[in-house]
């Protein structure tokens, strides 16, 4: 029974780390760009809901009604103020989302100091479902896997069902000929850039509930992110959740074996996919 | 006054210089072929039209107003719109979803779904699939969907015969007269030129980035039309 529970820990897990990929995934999908600051962003998102929480005295999944419109605006004005200046080639985003990488973190230091934070959800982090007297399911990881299923079906229907989803598309096959018809890429980008970070948003509370957060835990977040987007297989938001689930139980499987070991076993079937199948296990058709 | 006057239009990439003060106008209703071998400018010309191509803003007047060196958005909004070279669908899709994001603007006239699928019957029963689907001429007709999906005043054909056969290019060349009869200007570049001259009114010629010949299309021959392609 012990294997079930671990196994079930994993994929339940492994839904925050699709989310923290499908942020990743969407903004590489439609402008190229590889953003090292999104591991930041996301505690960004949680210092935010740890200050709003205490403000308005409300509980981490209240405080994303502000919490998410805020970071989603916040992107949109990082990507046509700064970042749109540095599409075009490959290395000028890498150098630029790194710069703000470091500066957020720098920033994060001087206003919030070193100090490890959590948001406390209240009563619900302890609850579980006993199924049988040695297996139990807790409800905290549940409702995360539960909110990262519903935002990644959400996102497929919003690329593949809507006229936005449809300039989306038109935009990353061809930019040039999309703004001839009268997309705005600037606007599209953008868009795009606040669309990942409503969902990092989300991520981000949901981390900072279940594990501690400081201004430098970002780049171990974007490590799990790149993970998840590559086994996945980039362009395909249902294999980004394949990804994120198999991470999350390598590490937990990892985790049962030695208590030092998770994020190493995690590393490890990262390398051995991309060893036997570096495509990714769901790789968007070639077009 | 012309719909779309051009006045001393350079162009350069880098160092290269592709045009050298080209000028020419297009009335409303008009249809007006570019013909000139490869490498003379014509697509650089189409490209500064739509705002693909640097240009200064008094150089390129569409409506008696500056529009040199807009973005492309804000001239397809205005009723420019061009069938690019190579066709440039998007692969990831759908031929019906190639033909709405045209449409995406809402500017009014006469073209709609409906009325593309009755030019280009094949499309029809073809509509949900990817546009990469398609036969070369098949994907033509969709990039010419496409752009008439805009309802605009003047409508740019880069090459449009390109890879084509002979068969499917007269069968596409046929449907200019519809679009044409339904107010559209139309501005063709061709290499083919007999194709360019049947379709067009007005004729201008371009060699290394200059008018070299213009004039109406039935009037010049086929001498001097040779004369000025090849520069002998």
């Amino acid at each position: 029974m012990e294997v079930v529970q671990v196994i079930v820990q994993g994929v339940l897990l492994g839904g925050l780390y699709a989310l923290f990929a499908a942020g990743l995934s969407l903004i590489f999908g439609v402008m190229r760009l590889v953003n090292i600051a999104h591991g930041d962003l996301i505690v960004v998102a949680a210092y935010f809901a740890y200050f709003t929480m205490q403000a308005f005295g409300i509980g981490p999944f209240t405080s994303l009604i502000i919490v998410v419109p805020v970071i989603a605006a916040f992107g949109y004005v990082l990507q046509r103020c700064l970042l749109n200046f540095a599409l075009g080639d490959d290395l000028p985003p890498l150098l630029v989302t790194f710069g703000l990488s470091i500066i957020i973190q720098n920033v994060l230091l001087l206003l919030f100091t070193h100090d490890s934070r959590r948001l406390y959800a209240g009563p619900i982090e302890m609850a579980s479902w006993k199924f049988t007297p040695d297996f139990a399911i807790g409800v905290l990881p549940l409702i995360q896997f539960g909110a990262a299923v519903l935002i990644i079906g959400g996102l497929q229907l919003l690329f593949y069902r809507t006229k936005i989803g449809r300039n989306f598309r038109a935009t990353s096959d061809d930019p040039a000929i999309a703004q001839l018809m009268g997309i705005e890429n600037r606007h599209i980008f953008a868009l795009a850039m606040a669309l990942s970070l409503a969902v990092v948003a989300i991520a981000g509370v949901f981390i900072a509930v279940r594990t501690t957060f400081n201004p430098f835990y970002g780049p171990q977040l974007l490590i799990f992110g790149f993970e998840a987007v590559i086994m996945g297989g980039l362009g395909s938001l249902w294999g980004t959740l394949a990804g994120g689930i198999l991470l999350g139980l390598a590490q937990a499987v990892g985790g049962q074996i030695n208590v030092g070991l998770p994020f190493t076993a995690g590393h490890v079937v990262f390398l051995l996919v991309l060893f036997l199948r570096p495509q990714g296990l769901f790789p968007k058709v070639s077009v | 006054m012309a719909l779309l006057e051009i006045e001393s239009l350079t162009a350069f990439y880098g160092d290269f210089q592709a045009l050298y003060g080209v000028s020419m106008s297009v009335d409303a209703g008009q249809s007006v072929a570019i013909i000139g071998a490869n490498g003379a400018g014509k697509s650089t010309l189409l490209k500064a039209i739509v705002g693909m191509h640097p240009a200064k803003p008094e150089m390129i007047r569409f409506n008696g107003e500056p529009i040199g060196g807009m973005r492309s958005s804000k001239i397809v909004a205005r009723g420019i719109t061009m069938v690019p070279e190579g066709r440039r669908l998007f692969p990831s899709l759908t031929v019906e979803e190639n033909l709405n994001i045209g449409a995406q603007l809402g500017r009014r006239g006469p073209w709609s779904l409906t009325r593309i699928f009755d030019l280009f019957p094949m499309l029809a029963e073809r509509r949900r699939e990817k546009s990469t689907s398609l036969s070369g001429g098949q994907q033509q007709m969709v990039a010419i969907g496409r752009a008439l999906m805009s309802n605009p005043r003047l409508l740019l054909c880069d090459e449009i015969s390109l890879g084509l056969a002979p068969i499917v290019v007269r069968d596409i060349f046929r449907r200019l007269p519809v679009i044409i009869a339904e107010g559209t200007s139309v501005v063709v570049v061709e290499q083919d030129v007999m194709q360019a001259l049947g379709a067009s009114n007005y004729v201008y010629c371009l060699q290394e980035g200059r008018v070299l010949l213009k004039g109406e299309s039935q009037s010049l021959n086929r001498e001097t039309i040779k004369a000025a392609y090849f520069g002998v």
